[in-house]
């Protein structure tokens, strides 16, 4: 009854037939049948065993030594504190062990420390990325304070929680008296050293403050080159963390002695922290690593043995197959 | 009359009830009073004073924006849902050094979805102004209607045409034949000599008659364009509201005053029919217009699904505060042992001596709280911000599924199923009832002469569709030709092929084609064919093309009666004020006459008096009274003189009512010329009465004549049940909804029906509940309405009882009892406290039918059940009569049918055809209520996984609220690596296909139970988000402890292990979607695993900006992941890890407790398997 004046072609309605709009695009409709499940649980275990067992003995073959010192490099037990806090004491200390098997080049060197939160919000803003990059930004340590500038409002170069309180424990090895090299170099990762710390930013006034924090740096070395700085603001994720202190470039034999000198100065008595040596090699899937390995294997295993107990139960006990007389409802209505 | 005669007939004398002369009544003493304050100048809209009241012009615009106040009114929309709120404040802190992130990583996301939800709704609406109202009709289309064109007059050219937004109160205009009125007009005259005019007003109240609107005696002279030079005249009246059904004010015209009343006003919308042309002066523009004050929005329905949801959000609000609590507790204790007993630092490296209040050692209870609203923040990716927009998304393009769907489009009337909000689509897979109108919605609503019974003998051979179905259900077998009429009459439900007349399916040889003049009571048949050839409103149209007699009648049962007159040989072809002329068949000389008769009053048809009655004088002078009305009135009104046939006719009657045919008796009566007269003078100055007791007066007059009548005969119209409709309802009874009949028809009525659609059947008990007892009726004609009440209370208390007794001895049956209960019963069950007993009666019938109903009476039912039972229930109507109960409703469905467009208007979803009701809740509610509650599910699941990983971090990071992403990985999650797949699932996922949807109703009973929405389902699912955070988080922490991931000695770092944490996420989030749908078309695949992909893409370029903005993403993957053998292997890990668990799960439950979708599932599966040629055996089970 609409008004229709003159000879008005009406447009139909009717919508347009398209497989999109009918909802009818051809689809992959997978559904868990038993077969289905059974050949995923088959081939998890299939592909992850192995790869378990490869995993497993890439971390076999890893040396590693670990040494905790914190507590043996101390002399008294309770000016702990006190001691490490005093610049004037003598903090050698000498360790020595044993290789347990050969280690081969490269063997790194490195720090753990724990109880340590460098992801400590406070902490992980502390620090000026501008600053560190532009030789013009040397002022703009806002994120920094109260390690920004010194008492004389000069800007502290590296600024920032993050570079004051850099590990300054010294490691010496030595190999039946002989010196073992430890390598400095390329310590950090490469875009830290290229595009993160400028060649062209020098320290300066760093540690200059009435209270020293950690380790201090050479003013006359450009931050590119500082690598165990950049190794140290590259912040850990979790508060028990190993850094790189630096590489080996020798094969150890097993069975040798080795002998550390450390600077025992870093000081984590106040939150005790401890402080560990490791000396580790690598391969593929990188440190000594049990737990991916086994993981792959117990994951690998269980889907096996799921499997094998879904096909017992799917032999010997079947379910009848989707039968729409099963839709079996209560079907006395009840209001409640 | 001094104005020349022209075509002019004075129809005012047909209607004798309705055509009231208006008068002062008490009313009009408000005139000019608070709201009757208007005024209008006529012919004059640029005179001072009318410019001086600055009415609105008469443009409309029902769309929810326009392009000023789109961005301000849309925002403010935005941020009225607390979710919104709540990112909104989080990005206001983010300014602060309270933040954990930086402010523009949670400005982004935030812009991004409210962006999107922006421009949705720009679409929404743009489409709402452009296509939904073309969709169902064409009044409401803004742009269209206001540059629709009208004549309006000018002083100074006469008639111009204008555009219909340009008119102004006081134009006057011209408006034609079929036109629609652009404003509300007073009418002023017409073509006809005495003012009248028809309007048909189907689009205000869905009524298909004709209504006579009335001009004032002192204009209705102005009949000529140029008569309106120098008309003047000022109207006063009540201001603009909404009743369509009142209207006072005061015309001053010529220094006199007259009364202006409902009859001379023509509202917006309706139209001009059966007149030539009419002037009027414009009262109401625009938004004044009755028709635009009564378009109101219909009640926002909000779904279930979403109002749990909502619950769901305040459960992670909490969730999100009590985490925060735990956060803050803890880091007030490591932020107080900063600095020991002794003032010594603690953790000297974060200088607690020299720091901000957010970390002060010596007001750690501070620091705690506000680490507390950082807490807030950091955790608030648990609420999932971008949800509710992609809830809306999802559902504007299930939307469009719907109105696209070919299997719901109406080939005859060109309808598609058409979707008016988007709001309530999952609502559609959990409707528990529903709530169906009777004619028009279960039946074609196109009334069909079927069967007579004159005077004692039934003529008619057809059966009707009821009789059909109960002979089916007899079992007794049909012959063949009654098969073929089925057929037949089942194909010309619209459009009528060939031979078949609409309205007429009569089939009987011994009066068709003019062989009734060889029945034993040939001068009975012809009364009685003459009585269906006068006795009406009716008005002939010549079809000059066809050369055909069309009708214009008040009801389709009217026109009906005509067509059957005219088909068996008394063809109505003219009618004047005076005469209807007939074309009939003289039984005498078998030859077609002309034989004019003149018409001298017609008694109408009203709802009271429940018959109709003309007086006409025949060529031969004689005066008779022709008679039509239903059966218990016209009984009273025959002759006592005892005709033999009165019981064989009424028993005619009864047996038609039961065949679900609607009857009328028809009756004569010769009146001699001094009865008549002395009537008249009676009957006139009942009429010419003015005061309240006019209608009063001139019933009893018309009451006297209408007696001692002469019986003819009955008649029976059948209104067809619609196509498919028994076969629907059997589908949505196997899916578990209950299907309430509420009908205004009578019991015996809709019983018939019932059994015709298969609601009851023959092994079902019937409870009837009903007043139509002897004791009730005897005390109701005592005229003691307190007795009344009080017995009839009693005893539909007391049946209530007998009914639940009788259903409690049911327990455990498979059939259970209906219910049928009439208008009066159920009007004292809704007052008089028995709702309680009768809901609890009703739930547990098989179904219910409620007869005899008013529209009020089946808005209160659907609320009774709505509010008593708190399942979803649906209404389904076609009428104005229904549009309380659509709107009451969780879910109204109008049908656009016949009944004009009243209730697909005020619907939420509009389709052509009750059958379509199967495919719209079977296959898209099932889907949608599947889709949405999967993917809030999911929603949840993927915030919840992500967002408990950095809670975990945070208790390895001493609660200090240091993320353990990058920020802008955070803020891409949920825009960018998690928000498509979820979009897909929700917009694509079928869990069967359709045909197997509708082929199993039992799978709709999920949503009826809720079982995918449920609280145990939704926990778990939050649940498996926590055991993903953890197995995420530990897993690899514990893999990446301390030791070297790379074969040169690196280790794993605070980037590293964001990356890698990070796209463990992200691949078990991914992969989860990719386990938990049913359905990967392309888009999935790509939606999916693009996601992921995108992911890695992301880190590549985000990494390759310089440091200074990439901060600790930069180069993270291509220089320390990527080479990684660890990374890739320990990602694989971990993800297998997170998912194996849900596996099992589900394999075990699709295996040992299967839903009804997986048995489907398996079962298209198979059958498929069997098709492709596999021979299949029942269960065994060895598909290899």
């Amino acid at each position: 009854m609409s008004s229709e004046d003159g000879p008005s072609k009406k447009v139909s309605r009717k919508p347009r037939y398209s497989r999109f709009t009918q909802q009818e695009l051809p689809a992959c409709k997978p559904i868990l049948t038993p077969a289905l499940v059974i050949g995923i649980l088959m081939c998890l275990g299939i592909i992850f065993i192995p790869i378990g067992l490869l995993a497993l003995s890439a971390s076999e073959n890893v040396v590693e030594v670990v040494d905790r010192y914190d507590d043996v490099c101390i002399p008294s037990t309770d000016q702990k504190v006190g001691f490490i806090k005093d610049p004037a004491t003598n903090k050698t200390c000498i360790r020595t062990f044993t290789i347990p098997k050969k280690m081969r080049k490269p063997v790194y060197v490195y720090y753990q420390l724990d109880n340590f939160y460098q992801n400590h919000r406070r902490y992980v803003k502390s620090r000026s990325d501008r600053q560190l990059w532009n030789p013009k930004a040397e002022s703009s340590t806002t994120p920094c304070d109260p390690e920004g500038q010194t008492g004389d409002g000069k800007p502290i170069v590296p600024c920032g929680l993050i570079a004051w309180s850099l590990f300054n424990d010294t490691y010496m090895l030595s190999k039946n008296d002989a010196a073992l090299q430890i390598n400095k170099k390329d310590i950090a990762w490469r875009s830290d050293r290229t595009h993160k710390f400028g060649s062209n930013i020098y320290p300066k006034n760093f540690q200059n403050g009435t209270l020293i924090g950690g380790g201090k740096l050479d003013e006359s070395i450009p931050l590119s080159q500082q690598e165990d700085l950049m190794v140290w603001m590259r912040t850990s994720a979790l508060p028990t963390f190993r850094k790189l202190y630096g590489r080996i470039e020798t094969d150890l034999e097993a069975n040798e002695k080795i002998t550390v000198t450390i600077q025992n100065n870093y000081n984590t008595y106040s939150f005790n922290g401890k402080k560990k040596l490791v000396i580790s090699t690598a391969t593929w899937i990188g440190g000594k690593n049990d737990f991916i390995g086994k993981m792959y294997m117990a994951v690998g295993g269980t889907s096996i043995v799921l499997g094998v107990i879904f096909s017992l139960l799917y032999v010997f006990k079947p379910r009848p197959l989707g039968d729409p007389s099963y839709l079996s409802w209560n079907k006395s209505p009840t209001l409640d | 009359m001094a104005s020349p005669r022209r075509k002019g007939i004075r129809f005012s004398r047909l209607y004798s009830f309705s055509c009231v002369k208006s008068a002062f009544g008490d009313e009009h003493s408000q005139i000019g009073l608070k709201g009757y304050s208007r005024v209008v100048y006529f012919n004059d809209p640029d005179s001072p004073e009318q410019t001086l009241l600055r009415y609105p012009s008469n443009y409309v615009s029902t769309t929810k924006y326009t392009a000023l106040n789109f961005i301000p009114k849309s925002l403010f929309e935005q941020f009225r849902r607390v979710a919104n709120i709540y990112f909104l404040v989080v990005a206001c802190v983010s300014y602060s050094p309270l933040a954990p992130y930086s402010a523009y990583s949670v400005l982004l996301p935030l812009l991004l979805v409210i962006g999107a939800t922006i421009v949705k709704e720009a679409i929404e609406d743009w489409r709402r102004m452009k296509q939904i109202h073309l969709d169902l009709t064409n009044n409401f289309q803004d742009i269209e209607a206001n540059n629709r064109k009208v004549k309006v007059y000018d002083r100074d050219h006469g008639f111009q045409i204008a555009r219909w937004k340009r008119l102004r109160v006081g134009d006057l205009v011209k408006v034609h034949k079929d036109e629609q009125f652009p404003a509300d007009l007073l009418l002023l005259s017409s073509t006809y000599e005495d003012g009248i005019c028809y309007v048909e007003t189907t689009n205000l109240d869905g009524e298909t008659n004709l209504k006579v609107k009335h001009a004032l005696d002192v204009t209705c002279t102005l009949h000529e364009d140029d008569s309106f030079k120098h008309f003047k005249a000022v109207i006063k009246c009540e201001d603009p509201n909404e009743d369509l059904y009142s209207f006072l004010g005061t015309l001053f015209y010529n220094g006199e005053q007259y009364p202006v009343s409902l009859q001379q006003l023509l509202l917006r919308d309706s139209k001009l029919r059966n007149t030539e042309h009419v002037y009027g002066v414009v009262v109401f523009t625009g938004h004044d217009t009755k028709v635009m004050k009564n378009t109101v929005e219909p009640p926002s329905k909000r779904s279930k699904i979403e109002r749990k949801m909502d619950k769901i959000v305040y459960v992670l609000f909490s969730l999100l505060v009590f985490v925060s609590l735990i956060g803050s507790f803890f880091f007030g204790i490591t932020t107080e042992n900063d600095i020991d007993d002794d003032g010594e630092m603690t953790r000297w490296y974060l200088r607690p001596d020299q720091t901000t209040v957010f970390f002060d050692p010596n007001r750690a209870a501070v620091a705690a709280f506000l680490h507390f609203l950082t807490g807030l923040i950091l955790y608030g990716y648990l609420i999932p911000i971008s949800l509710y927009v992609s809830i809306e998304i999802v559902k504007v393009l299930q939307v469009i599924f719907i109105n696209q769907d070919m299997d719901m489009y109406h080939e005859e009337t060109d309808r598609p199923a058409t979707a008016k909000t988007s709001n309530l689509n999952e609502e559609l897979g959990l409707v528990d009832t529903i709530f169906t109108d009777k004619t028009g919605t279960l039946t074609c609503n196109s009334m069909e002469f079927v069967k007579c019974s004159i005077a004692g003998v039934a003529y008619g051979r057809g059966l009707t569709e009821v009789e059909r179905a109960l002979a089916k259900r007899r079992g007794d077998a049909l012959d063949d030709s009654e098969v073929t009429s089925s057929a037949s009459t089942q194909s010309d439900d619209g459009m009528a092929p060939g031979k078949s007349v609409k309205g007429f399916n009569f089939h009987d040889d011994r009066v068709m084609n003019g062989q009734w003049v060889n029945e034993p009571h040939a001068d009975m048949i012809q009364k009685f064919f003459r009585v269906l050839a006068l006795c009406h409103t009716a008005i002939p149209e010549v079809d000059e093309d066809a050369n055909e007699i069309l009708y214009e009648a008040e009801s389709p049962d009217e026109a009906a009666f005509v067509i059957a007159a005219r088909e068996l040989g008394f063809e109505m072809y003219e009618r004047s004020q005076s005469h209807i002329s007939l074309r009939e068949l003289d039984h005498e000389s078998h030859q077609k006459i002309h034989r004019p008769y003149e018409l001298l009053h017609v008694l109408e048809f009203s709802s009271s008096r429940r018959r109709m009655s003309v007086i006409v004088r025949n060529v031969e002078n004689q005066l008779l009274l022709l008679s039509k009305g239903s059966d218990s009135v016209m009984l009273e009104r025959l002759s006592q003189k005892s005709q033999d046939f009165v019981n064989a006719t009424m028993d005619h009657v009864k047996r038609y009512a039961e065949a679900g045919l609607r009857t009328l008796v028809l009756a004569y009566r010769e009146l001699s010329k001094e009865e008549f007269s002395s009537w008249e003078k009676e009957f006139l100055d009942a009429k010419a009465t003015v005061g309240a007791d006019r209608d009063a007066l001139i019933e009893a007059a018309a009451d006297k004549i209408e007696r001692d009548l002469i019986l003819l005969g009955a008649t029976a119209v059948e209104d067809k049940l619609q196509i498919g409709v028994p076969e629907c309802i059997e589908k949505l009874e196997n899916a578990g909804i209950k299907i309430w009949v509420i009908t205004g028809d009578k019991m015996e009525t809709a019983i018939n029906i019932g059994y015709a659609c298969s609601l009851l059947r023959e092994d079902m008990e019937q409870i009837v509940i009903t007043l139509d007892y002897p004791e009730i009726i005897e005390l109701e004609k005592k005229g003691d309405k307190e007795a009344v009440a009080k017995a009839s209370r009693e005893s539909v208390a007391n049946q209530i009882r007998q009914g639940t007794l009788l259903l409690s001895s049911y327990e455990g049956r498979s059939i259970y009892p209906a219910l049928i209960i009439d208008g009066k019963s159920l009007s004292f069950v809704l007052s008089q406290n028995l709702e309680g007993s009768f809901l609890h009666l009703a739930v547990n019938c098989a179904s219910v039918i409620c007869c005899r109903s008013t529209p009020k009476q089946k808005a209160l039912v659907t609320r009774l059940v709505k509010k008593g039972t708190g399942r979803t229930t649906l209404a389904i109507g076609d009428g104005a009569n229904d549009v309380g109960m659509l709107q009451e409703a969780d879910i109204g469905v109008g049908i656009s049918g016949v009944e004009g467009m009243q209730a697909a208007m005020s619907s939420d979803f509009a389709i052509a055809q009750f059958r379509f009701l199967e495919r719209l809740l079977l296959v898209h509610g099932h889907w949608c209520y599947r889709r949405i509650s999967m993917m809030v599910c999911y929603f949840f699941y993927k915030n919840i996984a992500f967002g408990f990983t950095l809670f975990w971090f945070e208790a390895y990071a001493s609660f200090s609220g240091q993320p353990a992403y990058n920020d802008w990985y955070m803020s891409c999650y949920n825009v960018f690596f998690t928000s498509l797949p979820v979009i897909a699932l929700g917009v694509f996922d079928q869990d069967v296909s359709p045909q197997l949807c509708l082929k199993n109703p039992e799978l709709y009973k999920e949503g009826i139970r809720n079982i995918l929405f449920s609280w145990p389902r939704i926990l778990g699912w939050i649940l498996n988000g926590i055991i993903c955070s953890v197995v995420v988080f530990f897993f690899t922490t514990s893999s990446a402890a301390q030791q070297a991931f790379r074969r040169d000695g690196h280790v794993v770092d605070y980037e590293v292990l964001g990356v890698y944490m990070y796209s463990c996420v992200v691949w078990t989030v991914n992969c989860q979607m990719a386990l938990s749908i049913n359905y990967f078309t392309w888009m999935q695949h790509f939606v999916i695993w693009g996601s992921i992909a995108f992911w890695y893409a992301f880190l590549l370029i985000y990494g390759a900006f310089p440091p200074l903005f990439s901060t600790t993403a930069y180069q993270v993957f291509v220089e320390a992941c990527g080479p990684s053998p660890f990374f890739w292997l320990g990602t694989m890990l971990v993800v297998v890890l997170c998912l194996l668990p849900y596996l099992l799960y589900r394999t075990v439950q699709t295996e040992f407790f299967p839903m009804p979708h997986d048995i489907i599932q398996k079962w298209q599966r198979e059958t498929s398997d069997g098709r492709s040629g596999k021979v299949r055996e029942k269960d065994t089970l060895l598909c290899k």
